[in-house]
């Protein structure tokens, strides 16, 4: 987890628009170090510059300014034929004239591997992505899964340096993808190849990635490990782009330390810790927490407050029953706040009930405060 | 015809829609071509109109005395469908890969110009330019280039050009349409996984734009191989081809079963090509 095996550095795209003469940032200026043998998700909404990104990684777009290095080689001026990575597409892009063994052969081929072995290895290929029958046909007689198979194998058996991916399960239906991330990440601990995997899956992201990129417009907003993202986002994009996240406007009243107690806008106070970037007082801030981290309990048949926890007492709106969870809506001032309780016993199901007072309750390290 | 035999070979439930088509066929190709292939048994009488006893005469004729033609046009028909290849290839690639629709348009719009004229005058027109004292000879004079007129005109190079000028439309315009339908994201592909553009373009763009190489070769050996204006007009007696032989043979006195003869030799060498076009177009058909 040392070496580095792709650096951005200050990487800019600009396309140039259709309304007249001028340009949109795809990427604006982001810069990052992927180690070797990691699975680095880049995660954001769509139009953000994931694929951008990647293309400029494989080296089918240069960028407007700024560097990309490969094991430590500026890719400045190299093209994609000989740069040591491998793509494999959204939609696969397999070659229709081949048969399935020809197109895992083909960079094999192209590297001038002699054919005996290129075929060996192919095959092996072909069996690592358990798909060992089906060389000899055409990949238009292949399903959509079995031809996402062929190009990771068509991928893999180049043994890339680095092996890009374009939202590779975007295509597929949720079961067969739920199986194929399995698969993908074992696949990729066994091989130890580093993979860039481009999602706007927060979850498949969530699942699979060693450190997530969250990108919006342009920008990476946090690059960190999913439970660093999940439980300590640093914007308000980010918590509510990944997961589910309550957003309560909040006011400053004072400062304790590293701690601080905010106002919320039905005059609650509650306490919360400063985060690390400066905060001047009276500025509006957010409170973030996120559904299943909030305790719910009825007004009047509570236990005590335990120590480190915060309370404020709202009313109930919609109660849902979805099986595993409850989840309810509960207002607080002006906000509506989402709850979910796990369904431990059948008891706790019908506990709470629609227009009930109740106290929402949560440990203090679970919320944050985000500058607005 | 192609089209025909297509409808037929995929037909299945549509066999009955043909019937209108297979009786026109039946009435205006099928039955003079048999006409004709039973005069090519014939022997030559007065004013050269056919009569018994039946001989095979004419076709060792045709191979013996006429080969030399028949080669001859095999040959310029062969060296005009390469031409047309390695300029219409470049080309619908040009087209294809012009950013805006306006500018393929354009360039489209540009191939298919020649068309508007006849082309009778489109080749009188080669004539004045390929002369003696024609444009390009005064043009190389004024320019020094050369000292003396040189002779361009009833030439097989004047033969080839004309040709070429005619047919290029018809080999550029199967290949641009092959072309257009090829989704460039397979070059990336392949230049993913190492191919140069040397590579690329011989393992994939070439053989997935196959279909529009074979059309186009087609649709230009056919009607070179069958020309008359062209290399009458251009070549002189350096241009002589079978259209011509045909056109001696048939009028005035000539000799009409040696024409029927030739013909029939004709007739082989286009639906030959054409074979194996419908051959190929069924392929691609069961694969798409
Ligand atoms: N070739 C191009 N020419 C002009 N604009 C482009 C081009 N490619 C991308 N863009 C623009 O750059 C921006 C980022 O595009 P990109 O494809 O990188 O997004 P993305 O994050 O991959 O989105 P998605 O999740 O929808 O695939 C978009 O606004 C897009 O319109
Ligand atoms: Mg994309």
């Amino acid at each position: 987890m040392s070496d580095v095996k792709v650096r951005l550095v200050n990487v800019v795209k600009e396309f140039p628009s259709q309304e007249k003469s001028g340009q949109t940032r795809a990427v604006d200026g982001i810069s990052f170090d992927i180690y070797d043998g990691e699975f680095f998700a880049m995660l954001g909404p769509s139009g953000c510059g994931k694929t951008t990104t990647l293309r400029m990684i494989a080296g089918f777009e240069q960028p407007t300014s700024g560097e990309i290095i490969l094991d430590g080689v500026p890719m400045q001026g190299v093209p994609a034929f000989q740069r040591p990575v491998n793509t494999v597409f959204q939609d696969y892009v397999l070659f229709p004239h081949m048969t399935v063994l020809q197109n895992v052969m083909f960079g094999l081929q192209m590297a001038k591997v002699p054919q005996a072995e290129a075929r060996r290895r192919a095959q092996d290929a072909l069996d690592l992505v358990r798909l060992p029958k089906v060389a000899e046909r055409k990949p238009r007689e292949l399903s959509g899964g079995q031809q996402q198979r062929v190009a990771l194998a068509r991928a893999l058996v180049n043994r890339p340096s680095v092996l890009l991916l374009d939202e590779p399960l975007g295509a597929l239906d949720l079961k067969l993808r739920r199986e194929m991330q399995v698969e993908l990440k074992a696949m990729q601990t066994e091989l130890g190849i580093t993979f860039v995997y481009v999602t706007h899956d927060q979850e498949e992201a969530l699942t699979m990635a060693d450190r997530i990129a969250v990108m919006a417009g342009g920008h990476v907003l946090q690059i960190g490990t999913p439970s660093a993202i999940y439980e300590t986002p640093n914007s308000r994009f980010v918590a509510d782009f990944i997961g589910e996240t309550n957003f309560l406007e909040a006011q400053l009243v004072r400062r304790q330390g590293a701690e601080g107690i905010v106002a919320l806008d039905d005059d609650t106070q509650v306490r919360v810790a400063l985060p690390e970037r400066g905060i001047s007082d009276d500025q509006l801030v957010t409170l973030a927490i996120r559904p299943e981290r909030l305790v719910i309990q009825p007004y009047n048949s509570a236990p005590p407050l335990p120590d480190g926890w915060e309370e404020v007492v709202g009313h109930v709106g919609q109660v849902q029953y979805i099986g595993t969870d409850m989840r309810y809506y509960v207002r607080i001032g002006g906000h509506h706040v989402r709850v979910r309780a796990q369904n431990a016993t059948a008891a706790t199901a019908h506990l709470i009930r629609e227009r009930e007072v109740v106290r929402l309750r949560w440990q203090r390290d679970n919320a944050r405060l985000l500058i607005q | 015809m192609a089209l025909w035999l297509r409808g037929l070979v995929r037909g299945r439930g549509y066999a009955l829609l043909s019937v209108p088509a297979v009786v026109w066929l039946v009435l205006f190709f099928i039955a003079p071509v048999i006409i004709v292939l039973g005069i090519s048994f014939m022997s030559r009488g007065t004013g050269g109109l056919p009569v018994l006893p039946l001989t095979l005469d004419n076709y060792s004729r045709t191979f013996n005395v006429f080969g030399g033609v028949i080669g001859q046009s095999v040959r310029f028909a062969l060296i005009t469908t390469i031409v047309c290849l390695l300029l219409g290839y470049p080309m619908a690639y040009f087209i294809k890969t012009r950013r805006t629709r306006w500018a393929k348009g354009v360039a489209l719009f540009l191939v298919v110009l020649p068309f508007w004229t006849n082309l009778l005058i489109r080749t009188y027109a080669w004539r004045f330019l390929l002369a003696r004292e024609g444009l390009i000879n005064s043009l190389l004079l004024e320019l020094r280039l050369i000292d003396a007129p040189i002779q361009i005109l009833n030439t097989e190079f004047a033969v080839i050009l004309g040709l070429v000028y005619g047919m290029l439309p018809f080999m550029v315009l199967p290949i641009y349409a092959s072309m257009e339908r090829f989704d460039f994201r397979y070059i990336e592909a392949a230049q993913d996984l190492g191919a140069g553009a040397w590579a690329a373009f011989w393992r994939v763009l070439l053989p997935m734009t196959l279909p529009g190489v074979i059309a186009g070769c087609v649709l230009v050996f056919v009607p070179s191989i069958g020309s008359y204006v062209t290399p009458d007009l251009l070549g002189g007696n350096r241009g002589l081809m079978i259209a011509t032989l045909l056109a001696s043979q048939l009028t005035g006195s000539g000799n009409m079963p040696q024409g029927a003869a030739i013909s029939m030799v004709l007739l082989a060498m286009i639906v030959v090509p054409l074979a194996v076009y419908v051959w190929t177009g069924r392929k691609e058909g069961q694969r798409g």
